[in-house]
């Protein structure tokens, strides 16, 4: 398609050729697109502007007409109250629990079973890769309840083992490794396997090295997806100290529905370390979502 | 789009390997699934078997209580007789063409304003993308207060612009969605919006040059190479927004949970209320199968659309 495209543009020397444009329009042209840019910005954060701000309210300050954007006085004793209210710290970790471990998993299998779709030939394998591409369209609500039934049978039904083996195993990752493999040439692993490298070890010292981006982006992004996971855990765990932030939070709420402030306080905590995750691992977060979507 | 560059490739390239005679050894073969075992028994155990298993079970009458037992369609006749099954089939048909034109105008505007050189660049796209990144149980509490129909910011802008009775959102029946489709367009907006970024990126800038010298103008380039260049990001975009908007739960559960009365309440939800919470196993499983048909029909339609614009 590119070929077809490209054939009809002009030689390079042509741009001499347009009509001059004033170089005022353009900086007025660029004003107007940071204004509104910067006008779009303001609105899309409003939520968390009323977030952070009502959780340095009291509850009877939340709402008040008009809205107060800037708390009157701080009550920053809301974030040292709430580690009491709830057991928040116990859902922290078991949200930090599963997201890491099951990073860890979809990375170590995906990336393994990625190198065996895009790198080995063997027959099967193209059809195989088709049954793991379809999956990804079939929405989970359409196994959710077989998949239950299977996980009660094998007593699995309120454990974390349930979600991380629920979410560890994902065609999305195998997907996303594959198509980063796919880029780096065949003839590197030639020549490792000239020099007598059983494959597992080109893949442990040849891929694994030279796959960091895509490892770091998978990892990123199932983090992120784990960690704000509700359904899951929604279905799968039913103890208390079991449950994850998500659900913490959702029964805080459920339970003191006029708390406002508390819960606007959980909710930033809750939003807190994974905000930090993506800020920190951002350029990987932002390329494995846009290399997943780019099908060769 | 791989269809016409890999001839190119191939002809440059040394003959392939395949042009010999198969080797009949079973090493590569071992090798080949070993690697692929590892992942391949956790996918197979717990998406492949119940993808086969809940067809199967939406023939069944099976309780939690008692021995399954096939009852051919018997579920189907329970559903279609069931007048929230209806309403849910409804509401998630509501949901999915409020949800996916919106987010799909929204993440291209963005990407469209954000795919040029500008101050500030890295700031703006972090703070669209940050939605997305937020958790799911603060979003629809945070978007829930936004919309409190007396006191919430969202009608006190609306009484300030003149809107004198403002709707009462998630506690009204008619606005309920809406106010639902809007929390959900706002998280998925920057998602997508990277994706079309990395469209945008794949089109030649040698092209838009080109147009201006022909004398195009704005609309005319977006129309002639932005959104033909994009069709391949479009059509991926387009079957990863339907499916996520089909399987709508967790927005609906902790913004509305499915209310009020049944006005937000969508299939995914009557899935896991009957199958899990009432363990009517069969008929969630017959719900199950309407959904994956409604989800697979417009991904082939989808398809076959995007195979016809492609051919001609």
């Amino acid at each position: 398609m590119t070929a077809n495209l490209t054939a009809p543009v002009t030689p390079k020397s042509s741009p001499a050729s347009a009509p001059p444009r004033p170089a005022n329009s353009a900086r007025v042209r660029k004003v107007v697109y940071s204004a509104l840019l910067t006008a779009l910005c303001l609105l899309v954060l409003v939520p968390f502007v009323w977030m952070i701000s009502s959780s340095l309210k009291h509850d009877n300050q939340v709402f008040t007409v008009p809205t107060q954007w800037i708390p009157r006085e701080f009550v920053w004793s809301n974030y040292a109250d709430i580690w009491s209210q709830i057991p928040m710290l116990a859902y922290l970790r078991n949200s930090a629990f599963l997201a890491i471990t099951i990073s860890f998993l979809q990375v170590i299998t995906g990336s393994f079973a990625a190198y065996g779709f895009a790198k080995l030939r063997f027959p099967g394998r193209d059809w195989l890769f088709v049954a793991y591409l379809a999956t990804i369209a079939v929405p989970w609500q359409a196994y959710m309840i077989p998949q239950y039934l299977i996980m009660e049978k094998i007593g699995l039904v309120n454990t974390h083992l349930s979600i991380i083996l629920l979410q560890a195993f994902g065609a999305f990752g195998v997907f996303l490794m594959r198509q980063y493999y796919q880029s780096i040439p065949d003839e590197l692993i030639e020549a490792a396997r000239i020099d007598g490298l059983s494959e597992y070890r080109i893949w442990w010292r040849i891929m694994l090295p030279l796959s960091r981006p895509a490892i770091a982006s998978l990892g990123l992004l199932t983090f992120v997806s784990t960690w704000n996971d509700y359904m899951g855990p929604f279905i799968y765990l039913t103890s208390n100290e079991l449950w994850t932030v998500q659900l913490g939070l959702r029964s805080f709420v459920g339970q003191y529905d006029a708390a406002y402030a508390m819960i606007m306080t959980g909710s930033v905590i809750s939003v807190l370390p994974v905000v930090l995750v993506f800020l920190l691992g951002q350029r990987q977060f932002i390329q494995g979502i846009a290399t997943s979507g780019l099908k060769g | 789009m791989t269809m016409t560059t890999e001839p190119a490739l191939r002809k440059r390239r040394p003959p392939e390997p395949t042009a010999h005679p198969p080797r009949r050894s079973l090493r590569p073969i071992l090798v080949g699934w070993s690697f692929i075992l590892p992942n391949f028994l956790g996918f197979a155990l717990l998406t492949l078997v119940p993808m086969v298993f809940g067809l199967a079970l939406s023939f069944m009458d099976w309780s939690p209580w008692g021995d399954p037992e096939w009852v051919g369609f018997d579920n189907f006749e329970r559903m279609f007789r069931n007048s929230t099954f209806w309403i849910a089939l409804w509401n998630t048909t509501y949901y999915a063409a409020g949800h996916i034109p919106l987010t799909i105008a929204v993440s291209l505007g963005l990407a469209l304003l954000l795919n040029r050189t500008l101050a500030g660049l890295g700031f703006f796209r972090t703070a669209f993308f940050l939605p997305y990144v937020t958790s799911l149980v603060a979003v629809a509490v945070v978007w829930n207060m936004l919309f409190n129909p007396t006191s919430g910011p969202v009608n006190q802008f609306l009484q300030f612009v003149g809107v004198t009775d403002p709707p009462g959102w998630t506690s009204s029946t008619a606005w309920a969605m809406p106010a639902v489709i809007v929390a959900s367009v706002w998280r998925d907006m920057g998602y997508y919006m990277v994706l079309f970024l990395a469209g945008l990126q794949t089109i030649p800038t040698e092209l838009y040059e080109a147009a201006r010298v022909d004398g195009a103008n704005a609309w005319q380039r977006f129309w002639n190479i932005t959104l033909p260049g994009l069709r391949p990001t479009t059509f991926f975009v387009l079957i990863m927004c339907t499916v996520a908007s089909f399987k709508v739960f967790d927005l609906i559960v902790v913004m509305t949970d499915g209310g009020p009365g049944r006005a937000t309440k969508v299939l995914s939800q009557l899935i896991y209320e009957e199958g899990i919470r009432e363990g009517r196993f069969g008929l969630a499983s017959a719900i199950s199968l309407v959904l994956f048909v409604l989800v697979a029909g417009f991904t082939v339609i989808q398809f076959l659309l995007q195979r016809r614009q492609e051919n001609r």
